[in-house]
């Protein structure tokens, strides 16, 4: 196969049950190129490109290489023609060797001792590109920096001369993100094709050439990035003008409502994934957790929400130890929770959003009668609710599945916050959700600050965090590298916090 | 004395040959992310064609390879219901089963009690057969011994060592990013599934050509389930499954040596399922992390999905 030096995409459409996700698409890369590929989440840049990777079928519309159309049937075939790509959630199986993935990929794989074969090959390739991975370790034992690179190079030392990157830098600390920056470089110098998706601004103009912005599914401009003006980008991609202004008056903060003690967690490997966090909660207050997700998170939340064990250290609601009690009687306690993975954690999905609206409340008085629920209470309940809280739904009796990500995320949000609950612990609230959704939801969270919550808010989303945060602490492999006042003057460095660089 | 110890270590490797030879098939199975609970029907099947066709024929070789093909192709089934269909894998290997068992039923009906005229004989390997004691125990057994021996090895060998296997550990681990490396998920697991039907109708053959010669219903009497424990006993490890399979088949033979002493058969009956709920409960015990199954063991895969 020749090498690519032009890629074109013309008038591709394509439609999920009737819903279009690309509608008339007309692009174009040379080689040595960035393109960057801009827009909101659901825009269809991801649908556009697993096109061109040959997991989708368009329903209209042709690929031409370098003037010559091709069809691109599956990945494989995608692969033959040089096409490569770098999905956000990595396509590695975790158990595996970096070696073994990059086997399992590579079509000329030989069928014997693979591992061993190609190891000095895969090595070679990886000194050329200045990646520094060690090759035999397991996927799961390393970083999401070098992982991403194990999928780079899946891709180049499969004979990619055009690479997609979907999201790359959305699990990079800013520094992973430097490197991976200077990788894609000295590749468009060998003469690659690189499509970069993204939704950040900041990363497309520093990096791409040209950029593409779509929006719900059509191409809404082009431009060269040495002359683009990031407000007129900001504008195109959204459709309206930015965006969030939300005030946070200031409260002085009050009584402390929720302690943590040096509490020790450990992870799903048995190792210990928080080691001795300590912090405390105020009335008032919103207290921010930031830092790049698996730094311990997820388990400070669920040792505190009582799903998971801690090994020691103490959990305190005001005067109340709650340490490794079960979650009802935490949730008893006063600290409700809006999960992280909102379907998986956060509703039932195939219950009635009525039904969904009094998870975990429903042995309360109000909502049952001894043997037998009380539906009328419930449905009022789920009634007030979803006029409350803006909840956009046909009825109160469709399965909650078929809700929006944002809709489902408002009806949470209502549920745990309705009763007024003095402590709540959110994971990622806005996470994957439209502008308007989450301009809402960030707006409750203040409300509830206002009328006397702790809030104790987890989010990867640095924006997010220091517009609704009082305090905010940097985890950063299961320490916090410092807590910060909203106003301290150190935030400019939060990206070496995160990135374990900088400790206060 | 001497006689008894070599006797019973001789009849241990005896037993646990269709054990082992069961235990292979399923580990490739569930190692490309099917659970197959039809063992037991599948075996069932092996065993009463391998009988019929040995009594025909005259040849219990061409009686082996007819069984392992039955048991290939009853096992489309299962791989067309839970890989094409994608329905419960759970439901579809228990009714695998129950038509396995049916079948062997319907088909071995007139040829209960008749005795086969010839079995697989044993195979008295040259030389080392001759070390005492040693040669006694492990070179004077069935074909069925030393093939389930280098089956073992070459599964995994195949399993760990070839890019075939690393694609069929993949599938079982993560099927969605093995389909974006442009691998055909489906095909692989139909492979092993159908392979693995393969390995059961072997060891049902064991069962009725070299370890007893005779049909009876029922005669695989819970073979099929003791595999499945086995397939986690050996944490997916074919080699483990060795050690396993042969632990077990020592498991069986003491019943027969504690009967003598007044202790209930049907007691004794109960030893290989008491030890595999004890193994478990060590195991999951120790560290449930060990139990490390293939992350999509059990879990329809469809394509395309977004």
């Amino acid at each position: 196969m020749e090498k690519i030096t032009q890629l074109e995409m013309v008038g591709i459409s394509k439609s999920f049950h009737g819903i279009p996700a690309n509608d008339d698409i007309h692009l174009t890369i040379n080689s040595g190129e960035i393109l960057g590929l801009l827009g909101e989440n659901g825009a269809g840049k991801t649908t556009l490109m697993n096109i061109l990777y040959g997991l989708y079928q368009p329903d209209s519309g042709q690929i031409k290489i370098n003037g010559q159309r091709v069809k691109i049937r599956t990945p494989q075939e995608s692969m033959a023609v040089g096409i490569g790509m770098v999905h956000q959630h990595f396509a590695l199986i975790q158990p595996h060797s970096a070696v073994e993935n990059i086997v399992l990929g590579y079509q000329h794989s030989p069928l014997f001792f693979p591992q061993k074969k190609i190891q000095d090959d895969v090595l070679a390739f990886s000194k050329k590109f200045n990646f520094d991975i060690d090759l035999s370790k397991q996927v799961w034992q390393l970083s999401a920096g070098e992982q991403q690179r194990v999928e780079i190079l899946k891709a180049l030392f499969n004979g990619a001369d055009l690479l997609i990157l979907d999201e790359p830098t959305s699990v990079l600390t800013p520094q992973e993100t430097q490197e991976l920056f200077v990788i894609l470089n000295r590749m468009k110098q060998e003469g690659h094709l690189i499509i970069l998706i993204s939704h950040k601004l900041d990363e497309i103009t520093e990096l791409c050439d040209r950029v593409t912005v779509l929006q719900k599914g059509k191409i809404v401009g082009h431009a060269d990035t040495k002359d683009v003006d990031k407000r007129a980008l900001a504008r195109m991609m959204i459709g309206r003008d930015v965006i969030f202004n939300i005030e946070r008056e200031e409260i002085p903060r009050s009584e402390k409502v929720l302690s943590v003690n040096n509490l020790v967690v450990n992870g799903d490997k048995g190792i210990p994934m928080v080691k001795g966090i300590t912090f405390d909660i105020h009335k008032n207050e919103i207290f921010g957790i930031a830092g790049v997700s698996g730094n311990g998170q997820r388990e400070l939340v669920e040792a505190i929400t009582g799903l998971r064990k801690s090994e020691s250290g103490e959990v305190r609601i005001t005067d109340t130890d709650i340490t490794n009690q079960p979650p009802d009687k935490i949730y008893n306690e006063g600290i409700s929770h809006v999960p992280e993975e909102r379907i998986k954690f956060g509703i039932a999905p195939g219950l009635y959003l009525y039904e969904n609206a009094i998870l975990k409340q429903h042995r309360s008085d109000k909502f049952s009668s001894r043997l037998f629920l009380a539906y009328k209470g419930i449905k009022e309940h789920a009634r007030g609710l979803v006029d409350a809280f803006q909840v956009a739904t046909p009825s109160i009796f469709i399965q909650t599945k078929n809700l929006s990500g944002g809709n489902i995320q408002k009806l949470i949000l209502g549920r745990e916050i309705d009763g007024e609950p003095p402590v709540l612990v959110a994971s990622h609230p806005t996470y994957g959700l439209d502008v308007g959704a989450t301009e809402y939801l960030r707006k409750q969270l203040l409300q509830r600050r206002k009328e006397g919550g702790a809030i104790l808010l987890v989010s990867e989303d640095l924006e997010e965090i220091s517009e609704l945060c009082d305090r905010i602490a940097v985890i950063f492999q299961g320490q916090f590298m410092g807590i910060l006042e909203a106003d301290d003057p150190n935030i400019k460095d939060i990206g070496l916090m995160m990135a374990g660089t900088l400790q206060l | 004395m001497e006689e008894i110890i070599i006797s019973v270590a001789q009849r241990t490797l005896v037993a646990g040959t269709p054990l082992l030879l069961g235990t292979i098939g399923e580990i490739l199975c569930e190692r490309s992310g099917i659970l197959n609970l039809g063992v037991e029907g599948v075996m069932s099947v092996g065993a009463v064609t391998a009988f019929i066709v040995t009594l025909a024929t005259g040849n219990p070789w061409l009686g082996m390879m007819v069984a392992i093909m039955a048991g290939m192709l009853i096992s489309i089934i299962h791989a067309f219901a839970s890989i094409t269909l994608q329905s419960n894998q759970v439901v579809s290997g228990l009714a695998l089963t129950m038509i396995g068992l049916g079948v062997s039923g319907l088909l071995g009906k007139s040829y209960v009690g008749i005795p086969l005229p010839v079995k697989m004989n044993d195979w008295n390997v040259p030389l080392l057969s001759d070390i005492p004691y040693i040669g006694r125990i492990f070179f004077m057994q069935s074909p069925f011994f030393y093939m389930a021996i280098v089956l073992a090895v070459a599964t995994w060998f195949v399993l760990t060592h070839t890019s075939l296997g690393i694609k069929i550990r993949s599938t079982g681990e993560n099927p969605k990013a093995t389909e974006t490396q442009g691998i055909n998920v489906s095909l692989v697991k139909y492979g092993c599934v159908i392979v693995g039907g393969g390995f059961s109708g072997m060891a049902g053959a064991n069962l009725s050509i070299s370890y007893s010669s005779s049909w009876i219903e029922g005669m695989t009497a819970g073979r099929g389930w003791i595999v499945i424990a086995l397939t986690i006993f050996a944490l997916w490890n074919p080699t483990r499954a060795v050690l396993g399979a042969f632990l077990f088949g020592g498991i069986f033979v003491l019943q027969y040596l504690l009967q003598p002493l007044g202790i209930s058969p049907n007691l004794l009956g109960l030893l290989p399922y008491l030890a595999t709920l004890l193994v478990l409960t060590a195991i999951g015990m120790r560290d449930s992390q060990k139990l490390a199954a293939p992350a999509w063991l059990g879990e329809p895969y469809k394509r395309g999905e977004r």
